[in-house]
């Protein structure tokens, strides 16, 4: 008998061949030129736009929704790319319902914003099947190593190469694209649009990758910066905080980064094992995709489980409301205190918690949730930073001469694709500006 | 439900919107359409002379302007009059009016500028016991070629002469309908007056060209690489039709002649401001042919409840507007309002501020939080802030009380005073004493 939703245990092909593509098509249809003009049509072209100042990359929305609306989406993206050359990807994964559609003064005035993430979409997916639009400048002579090919190292990898310098980047994993390729959910960016968007921003020439050379085993900061004119870091947050619950080794106990990571370089989703009853305990955008995968995936129950309650959530409302929609129940307001099961896990138990002034406190009463897996989703944490790099609060702060670093990695800004993209241009910016002084 | 019931120049009909004469009228088929669906009357396509039909394009004959989302604002046509046999629409216009006796058929003609041409069409409508006949002066393309159309209407000894002639070999109502292709509208009008006219309406198409295809390189619409000039009509063009059916209607050697408003008119607001600035009925053609025929529902019951609500009667609406349309040196100098931002309202676009700091009078400020409020010093009440506001009545234009002191000149508002008694005129009558 094939599996089902009701097998127990973490197997695979829980459902039909058609049912997994159709759950692991596009979560949201690229608009098509009617849809996009009607949507542009809406943008009233504001002054000082709200949305551009909520952009972390602050792209010119109105300009680029106007060119959408007349007609010319390459000029569109060009607006798009100029600000972030990763603007592809950052249309599929922003959380613009907390960005530039949360300001949008249609959503003040009607409670709809425009469109502004569909219709980036909708200008770079066109403008990216014409090649790459930016050229590089005369070459300088000046090298520069990125470490790391995830969203900083890439735009601070082509704002270098724009301005003429030749960059290598280093990559640790086998593929270059960082969370992009890794870490978000697989029905947002389908069809290995993460890797294409890599190789067509690596088009414009100037930048080698070495996939494998990993920070520290491979690589040295003290032998980059004696190798190089500069150093850019944007090595993101490769560790994984822990569940501080009893029984935390027990099989079937997983990290959702892994688990992510894992279905996204799946070549065949049938043959992904998933658990019958799973339980992500977390809530930011990981638990939400870890979750939303499973129950794609055909788990029959899957519960996150917040420790606090649902406005402190770091995932968006529109996240959330997505997890619901696909059937992940959302608990709040309760904290893992052991992991049940002989070797293997057999459920969770939690306690209630109530948030106070004083943090949070564990309530005596308690209850369990069966369980086969368990994905933990409680945030990651900075491994693997130089020693001379100085951190802050988990995140680097302080860097010697020659050495920049952005992303998830650095102090300063939101966890972010967008934020990360822009701290990796501006990065460039200020490493250009100080070899062309030299 | 108010009296919709319309009286012009003797033609009866359930309510005052007819269809103009254009494609929506061409064939009995149509026209019957439109009257299950409400409307009151119709003016069937332009017939014209005895003889072999006229033959049109086989291209595209329309050509489009497009406000958000494709809303049709302007259409241009270069359709001719019907392509039709004459035999053909005389026996199905007779058909129709027997079948529809409530509702008011009118016949466009359009045939040479000779008498007996006249003469002859005019005997030949006798029988279709159809209410009136509309004289086509005003289609500006094609026919104007071959000296019809607004050819005539453009030249006011021809509008007076064929109607004289349609007057006396008819007893039949007889309609002018006036090109706006001219200089002023004036003249033409006072044309169709002195011939004899029951009425004139107005305004037909305006020569146009919709746009350009930029990769051809020829105007548009587009027949085989090239295009000719059409005429323009839908709402786009119902400013220009206002202002020439008001001119009309205020002007003392026409005034009170009966006025069919055509031009734009899309919904019962537009038809409400034309009879209020002197129209007796209106005509609409593009509302119809963007939406069908049953948008004729929306302008009756819209009409109907704004005449209930101003408790007024449809005569008692016609001409309202009139005596308020003046000279501009007639308007009041010292009436000073400025605009105000309701910040309840306000979705802080800041084009009001675009607008008035780039291209006007740098009187919006806009503060910490975007917010945005008039600087009464500045402003001189221009109502550009509230024509560029995307929210409806979010920016008002309030008027100043008199005695208070306007900031922007440093004076008290004062009395009525206009252009004509104002000290900067050299003309002025104040000066002149």
């Amino acid at each position: 008998m094939p599996n089902s939703p009701l097998t127990p245990g973490i197997v695979p092909a829980r459902l039909s061949r058609d049912a997994i593509a159709r759950n692991f098509s596009d979560h949201e249809p690229p608009f098509d030129q009617h849809e996009a003009r009607v949507a542009a049509d809406r943008c009233y072209f504001c002054h000082d736009a709200p949305c551009m100042t909520a952009c972390p990359t602050e792209i010119d929305i109105p300009l680029f929704i106007r060119q959408i609306a007349t007609g010319t989406p390459e000029a569109a993206a060009k607006t798009i790319w100029s600000q972030n050359i990763l603007g592809g990807i950052c249309a599929r994964v922003c959380p613009t319902e907390t960005l530039c559609e949360e300001v949008c003064v249609r959503e003040t005035a009607e409670g709809k914003p425009v469109e502004i993430g569909r219709l980036q979409r909708y200008a770079t997916d066109i403008a990216m099947e014409k090649g790459h639009p930016f050229t590089r400048a005369p070459a300088t002579g000046k090298r520069v190593a990125v470490v790391g090919a995830g969203p900083a190292g890439l735009a601070c990898a082509h704002r270098l190469a724009m301005k003429g310098h030749e960059v290598t980047v280093y990559e640790r994993r086998a593929k270059a694209g960082g969370l992009n390729e890794y870490g978000i959910a697989s029905y947002k960016a389908t069809g290995g649009f993460a890797a294409r968007e890599v190789e067509w921003l690596l088009s414009i020439g100037g930048i080698s990758l070495q996939l494998g050379a990993a920070l520290g085993r491979d690589i040295t900061l003290d032998q980059l910066r004696a190798d190089y004119d500069a150093v850019f870091l944007g090595i993101g947050l490769q560790g994984v905080n822990a569940l501080r619950a009893e029984g935390e080794d027990k099989q079937g106990v997983a990290n959702a980064v892994d688990f992510i990571a894992e279905l996204r370089q799946s070549p065949d989703l049938m043959g992904l094992a998933v658990g019958r009853d799973v339980v992500v305990v977390g809530g930011g955008m990981t638990a939400v995709d870890a979750a939303v995968q499973a129950k794609l995936l055909g788990a029959e129950n899957v519960t996150i489980v917040y420790r606090r309650g649902q406005e402190k959530m770091s995932a968006s409302t529109h996240e959330q409301e997505h997890a619901v929609q696909a059937g992940v129940r959302i608990i709040h307001n309760a904290a893992p205190l052991r992991v049940l099961g002989n070797g293997r896990i057999e459920g969770v138990e939690f306690a209630y918690t109530q948030d106070g002034p004083d943090g949070l406190v564990l309530l005596p009463e308690t209850f369990q949730l069966k369980a086969d897996q368990l994905f933990k989703a409680i945030g990651q944490t900075l491994t693997g930073a130089p020693e001379a790099a100085e951190q802050k609060g988990g995140k680097i702060s302080g860097l010697p001469a020659k050495v920049w670093a952005g992303g998830d990695c650095a102090a300063g800004g939101e966890d972010l694709t967008v934020t990360a993209v822009a701290e990796g241009r501006d990065a460039a910016e200020a490493i250009h500006g100080q070899l062309a002084a030299q | 439900m108010a009296d919709l019931t319309s009286n012009f120049i003797g033609i009866k009909s359930p309510n005052p919107f007819w269809l103009a004469s254009a494609p929506p009228t061409d064939k009995k088929y149509n026209v019957e359409r439109a009257y299950e669906a409400g409307w009151g009357g119709v003016v069937w396509k332009t017939l014209g002379a005895e003889g072999p039909p006229i033959v049109n394009v086989s291209g595209p004959r329309y050509g489009a302007i497009f406000g958000a989302d494709r809303r049709l604002l302007g259409l241009n046509n270069i359709e001719l009059i019907t392509d039709r046999p004459l035999e053909i629409n005389l026996r199905e216009i007779k058909e129709v009016k027997r079948k529809w006796r409530d509702r008011a058929l009118v016949i466009s003609l359009m045939v040479p500028c000779e008498e007996e041409h006249w003469k002859a069409i005019l005997s030949q409508i006798e029988d279709t016991e159809a209410d009136g006949v509309e004289l086509n002066f005003g289609c500006p393309h094609g026919m104007a070629e071959r000296g019809m159309g607004s050819a005539v209407g453009q030249v006011p000894e021809y509008i007076e002469m064929v109607t004289r002639w349609v007057k006396q070999y008819s007893r039949m109502p007889c309609i002018v309908k006036l090109t706006p292709n001219i200089t002023s509208i004036l003249p033409p009008a006072m044309a169709a007056h002195r011939g004899g006219a029951d009425a004139v309406s107005l305004i037909n198409t305006i020569k146009s060209i919709t746009n350009v295809d930029l990769d051809n390189f020829s105007p548009f619409p587009m027949i085989d690489g090239q295009g000719s000039h059409g005429g323009y009509c839908g709402p786009a063009v119902k400013p220009i039709a206002l202002n020439m059916v008001g001119e009309i209607a205020r002007f003392p050697e026409t005034r009170g002649m009966p006025i069919s408003g055509i031009g734009g008119v899309t919904t019962w607001r537009d038809a409400a401001e034309f009879l209020a600035m002197g129209a007796g009925n209106v005509q609409v053609c593009t509302a119809a042919m963007t939406y069908g025929f049953k948008v004729v529902q929306e302008m009756i019951s819209g009409l109907s409840a704004y005449l209930d609500e101003k408790e007024m009667t449809l005569d008692q609406l016609v001409g309202r507007a009139v005596p308020n349309f003046v000279e501009w040196q007639n308007l009041n100098l010292n009436y000073v309002t400025k605009a105000h931002i309701n910040q309840d309202d306000c979705i802080k676009c800041g084009r009001c501020y675009a607008a008035c700091e780039d291209t006007s009078h740098q009187a919006i400020a806009m503060g910490p939080g975007r917010v945005f409020t008039v600087k009464d010093e500045e402003c001189v009440a221009c109502n550009l802030c509230v024509n560029v506001c995307p929210v409806e009545d979010c920016i008002t234009m309030v008027p100043m009380a008199k005695g208070t002191l306007d900031p922007r000149t440093g004076r008290n508002v004062g009395d009525y005073a206009d252009w004509t008694t104002h000290p900067n005129n050299p003309m002025s009558s104040a000066a002149a004493e």
